[in-house]
């Protein structure tokens, strides 16, 4: 039977994933937003499978909330993404340099 | 083998393939669609998982909007590949190293016999996931089921403020002054003498 760790391991596995796509990718925001939420999906399937393998509906109702948060993040994402073209014409990253820091 | 097993290994190792072909694809609206492949695998699971209200919302909410939304920006925006893709060999080993330690360290530590925890037997059939979920968050946490609604406000807020602009070309028509007009704003009356009308000869 397929057992928790398996759930975990893929969990793992695609949160990897996503880590080295931000290392490859550090250029290119949209890529970069997309490894973001490839690693919330990450973490919403360890929930599902902690809410399913211990019988308790709660991880359900946090994967609902996340789906929310990512939701609100990737839109906000997004609309910074087409001011920063608007303005610059470019959306690499070494571009944001306009304050200094 | 059971027939559970096969469909967790298939769509696992979609998404796995997936989520590689995400993050090495040169063409950004390629990795927006690799990462419908995978959203669509994490569904299947999630239901084989029992979790069937989830993997629907995500088909519905994630693949249905949020990604359609990423795809309507990239094709919006013209992105010079060849610049964004500059360094890509060169951080690909660190990259590479840097996954699978941290692959190889989480793998380890969910070896533990903790989680090797037997799948519990399948629900009942007159075992509803919507109704459950439901029960929990229109009472136990409808509170943040309210903030998220309200973050979710804040989101629309936001994107729109962001990108809204005024442009001096842009023609717009103001209610208040088309209301507030008189007669004599529109209408210019002239006195001029009546003037003969002349036939022409043929």
């Amino acid at each position: 039977m397929i057992s928790l760790t398996h759930y975990l391991v893929l969990g793992a596995i695609l949160f990897s994933i996503s880590i080295a796509g931000i290392f490859l990718n550090r250029k290119n925001v949209i890529v970069l937003l997309m490894c973001i939420e490839l690693m919330l999906l990450a973490v919403n399937t360890n929930f599902i499978a902690f809410s399913h393998y211990l019988h308790d509906i709660t991880g359900q109702v946090f994967v609902f909330f996340i789906l929310t948060v990512a939701a609100a993040e990737a839109a906000i994402g997004l609309a910074i993404l087409v001011v920063l073209f608007r303005n610059k014409r470019t959306i690499n990253v070494e571009a944001l340099d306009d304050l200094k820091g | 083998m059971t027939f559970q097993m096969f469909l967790f290994y298939f769509f696992a190792t979609i998404q796995v393939f997936a989520g590689l072909r995400m993050i090495s694809v040169r063409n950004p609206v390629h990795a927006a669609l690799f990462l419908v492949l995978s959203f669509v695998c994490a569904a299947s699971l999630w239901i084989l998982m029992e979790a069937e209200f989830l993997g629907l919302l995500i088909v519905l909410v994630y693949v249905g909007a949020v990604l359609v939304l990423f795809l309507f920006v990239v094709m919006m925006l013209d992105i010079n590949i060849a610049q964004i893709r500059e360094g890509f060999a060169r951080y690909l080993p660190i990259a590479a190293v840097a996954a699978l330690v941290m692959v190889v360290q989480m793998i380890w530590v969910l070896n533990d016999k903790v989680f090797k925890a037997s799948a519990p037997p399948p629900a009942l059939p007159e075992y509803n996931n919507t109704e459950a979920l439901g029960e929990v968050l229109y009472t136990q946490y409808v509170l943040q089921f309210e903030i998220a609604a309200v973050i979710l406000l804040v989101a629309i807020i936001a994107a729109i403020a962001l990108t809204l602009r005024k442009r001096p070309t842009t023609k717009y028509q103001n209610p208040g002054e088309q209301i507030k007009v008189k007669r004599n704003d529109r209408v210019r009356l002239v006195q001029m003498k009546a003037e003969k009308n002349e036939v022409e000869p043929e």
